[in-house]
């Protein structure tokens, strides 16, 4: 494999670690502030976090 | 005590058969990595036999544990034989004097030699007769559908008899099967048609988790994470979304601005809006089967990488530590497990709730 599709490949992943991290964050800062609302909130994080997860996944497949 | 005792050594002795078909397959002629990458394909990939587990004898024959299934190709009429022709690879299989070659876990119409023609390509050339075979991911797919088939008309016919009141297994899946109408259907669909998705999700939640659970047991099967199974899936989920569509859904892909504008200044808008639109029809269940399947292929490679890291060590100190990796691994599997289910779910359902409200306000329609 080239080596730009692996760097490309990790960089993606990068980014999508950031962005699900970011989500969990902010979903705990909500959580934090309004328990009551904590099934909601975790369905719309988890929504959120498996599409971004899915681009990491076809970064993934682009190198395999 | 004693039953309960020798249970449980069975039970461990179950578990131990991944490690112990690992430990098989010792050939000093290839090194380990390669061999572990080539065991870990090999295990992602749907197989004509049933096999649990193999090794190699003293006098260095591959000796297989399992059972054949079926082979059926339509090569100008049915073709039926068992699997155990092939010998896991290892020879032709010869029916009314057709010959044909496992190669590359595919079936290919061959000579009595058994030789593969190939173009530029590497690929092989050789006619490949349409393969209808029970595999080892379709005896799964018919033993989960068989399972969820009696337990859930068990447990129909126990609340019949018991006037709506949970007994035995009930008492777990009555939570999950409410839980998926109140937390899953009814927020996105609405109150008024989620009853007509109700059979679609709850077969597909269970579905696929039984799948998942089934994955990550000894068995080595891999039904969930391959990728026709999730698309075949998808695609149930793509007809539904679209075959229920309301007029509202159809008119927010091909008129998504509606009379908030003249038709001049819409024509250059929709150049582009209308094709991004028309696309999102097809990524959404894309993506619902390339995350299942992703999802699934991965935990296993992890787990069978982490397994094989035992033998890459070899020393005292690899096996501890795979079996703790692995171990970890593996809870966090079972939780994927239901997760991947729930997701397909959650994302299936909130396709229908697009496709079957019925609105007007616009500026919640755009929110996705």
């Amino acid at each position: 494999m080239e080596i730009p599709v692996m760097v490309g490949a990790g960089l993606v992943v990068i980014g999508v670690g950031l962005g699900i991290g970011r989500i969990g964050g902010s979903a705990m800062d909500a959580i934090a502030r309004q328990p009551e609302s904590y099934g909601k909130i975790q369905t719309a994080m988890l929504i959120a976090a498996a599409l971004i997860e899915g681009i990491g996944f076809a970064a993934l497949f682009a190198v395999s | 005590m004693q039953r309960k005792l020798s249970f449980k050594a069975s039970l461990l002795f179950i578990f131990l058969i991944p490690f112990l078909s690992m430990a098989g397959g010792d050939t000093p002629k290839t090194d380990k990595k390669s061999e572990i990458k080539a065991y870990i394909q090999h295990h992602l990939q749907d197989s004509y036999d049933f096999s649990l587990f193999s090794y190699t004898t003293e006098d260095g024959s591959h000796k297989y544990i399992g059972a054949p299934l079926p082979v059926i190709l339509w090569d100008n009429g049915l073709v039926v034989f068992a699997s155990s022709k092939f010998h896991y690879g290892e020879t032709l299989a010869e029916v009314d004097g057709n010959f044909y070659k496992l190669y590359h876990n595919k079936i290919y119409k061959t000579d009595a030699l058994g030789t593969i023609n190939y173009d530029d390509h590497q690929h092989p050339t050789n006619l490949k007769p349409l393969d209808l075979s029970i595999t080892k991911g379709v005896v799964m797919i018919l033993i989960t559908a068989l399972l969820m088939f009696f337990l859930f008309r068990g447990l129909a016919r126990s609340y019949a008899q018991n006037k709506g009141i949970a007994t035995g297994i009930g008492r777990f899946f009555e939570p999950i099967v409410l839980y998926i109408r109140d937390d899953i259907a009814i927020p996105n669909i609405g109150q008024k048609k989620h009853m007509r998705y109700m059979p679609f999700l709850l077969t597909v939640f269970f579905f696929v988790w039984f799948l998942n659970i089934f994955g990550l047991t000894p068995l080595g099967v891999n039904v969930t994470g391959n990728i026709a199974v999730t698309t075949a899936l998808a695609i149930m989920t793509f007809l539904i979304t679209n075959f229920t569509g309301t007029k509202d859904y159809w008119k927010h892909i091909f008129d998504p601005l509606g009379d908030s504008m003249p038709w001049y200044g819409k024509v250059p808008l929709y150049i582009i809006l209308i094709p991004i639109e028309v696309l999102g029809v097809f990524i959404k269940p894309f993506s619902l089967l390339i995350r299942l399947y992703a999802n699934m292929q991965a935990g296993h490679i992890v787990l069978m990488s982490l397994i094989g890291l035992m033998f890459i060590f070899k020393s005292w100190l690899g096996s501890p530590l795979s079996f703790g990796l692995a171990f970890a691994i593996s809870l966090i599997e079972i939780l994927v497990a239901l997760l991947q289910a729930y997701i397909f779910t959650m994302l299936s359902a909130l396709y229908f709730g697009f496709a079957s409200e019925e609105h007007d306000h616009h500026d919640e329609a755009h929110a996705h």
